[in-house]
């Protein structure tokens, strides 16, 4: 399979997941500059952590107007597979990929530690080799992850397990006190109504491996090879 | 022309910035402070236009860039130079 990596001025995550894709999950990784404006028929792709254009004005509001941004939001219309982490998923957010918005921290610090999230729907394409309702231990770096939506359309998110997972504690109880950021409802993670867009703070490219002391990440990645690998129709 | 544009988080919505910076004035002994409110402020220097094009250019930048109407308010004035 062909997963497609977007490189954004100021992405630092990029050549992460490249490593994951190719390495751990055994697929083939093509670098996209952002300046492009065709993904080429790749399979899947992701949007990368990092610091695009220097989280000025915004995080991810000024990578969203990239020319390759408006390839992305067809392939998405497709219903072609596109994950983005942390940066990534701030310019899904900035794009209407998906609903709501990042706030700063309540902390108002950048906050990088292990977190430990609770998989809400272990049935979307990015998580179909979860458990539902399994902790997870993935790392977390940022300073806006801080979820922010209007009532009637967390009601939404709830109410269509777009919610795909949870800050809590390390026997995945979710509750106030597990969420570094202030993110409503304690979210770390939601898709898209439509499914096949999923946007997740905590960054599983850096978790992906034995050698780093920690695999929990690598599920998401394999649950996304067994989507492609399960669905042809979505090679679009 | 010139414009002045205001980007402030919507009211009810959690500012923590604006709550540290309380936080730091009360520390100083500003008691007399009960809330503060960060926002934006962007100077735009403009081709000139009547007043009317110009209103509607800056609201289509706000909208489309400036501001994130999820959480954000604007609001402007024009400068004739």
């Amino acid at each position: 399979m062909n997963i497609g990596i977007i490189v954004f001025p100021g992405s630092n995550c990029d050549r992460d997941c490249a490593h994951v894709v190719s390495e751990v999950i055994g697929q083939t990784a093509h670098l996209i500059w952002h300046q492009d404006s065709s993904l080429n028929g790749m399979n899947a792709i992701i949007l990368p952590g990092g610091f695009s254009y220097g989280d000025y004005l915004r995080t991810g509001s000024i990578a969203r107007f990239s020319p390759i941004m408006e390839a992305v939001i067809d392939f998405a219309g497709r219903g072609g597979l596109v994950l983005g982490i942390c940066n990534g998923c701030q310019i899904l957010l900035e794009a209407g990929l998906l609903p709501g918005a990042m706030l700063r921290n309540k902390n108002v610090s950048f906050i990088c530690e292990d977190v430990y999230v609770r998989v809400e729907n272990a049935d979307t394409p990015f998580t179909n080799t979860c458990q539902s309702g399994q902790v997870l231990r993935l790392p977390i770096a940022h300073a806006d992850g801080n979820y922010y939506t209007d009532p009637v359309t967390l009601s939404a998110l709830q109410a269509n397990a777009q919610v795909v997972f949870r800050y809590c504690d390390k026997d995945g109880h979710s509750m106030p006190s597990m969420n570094p950021n202030g993110s409503i409802d304690n979210i770390a993670g939601i898709r898209n109504a439509k499914g096949n867009v999923l946007g997740l703070m905590p960054h599983p490219e850096r978790c992906a491996e034995e050698i780093l002391g920690n695999q929990d990440g690598r599920l998401i990645f394999t649950s996304l090879l067994a989507s492609l690998i399960g669905n042809a129709a979505l090679t679009v | 022309m010139k414009a002045k544009i205001y980007i402030t988080l919507k009211n009810g919505i959690h500012d923590p910035q604006g709550q540290a910076v309380q936080q730091s004035l009360h520390t100083l002994g500003f008691d007399s402070v009960h809330d503060v409110r960060m926002g934006k402020l962007l100077e735009l220097d403009l081709q000139d236009m009547e007043k009317e094009s110009a209103e509607a250019t800056i609201e289509n930048m706000c909208k489309k860039l400036l501001a994130n109407t999820v959480i954000e308010d604007f609001r402007y004035e024009i400068v004739e130079t």
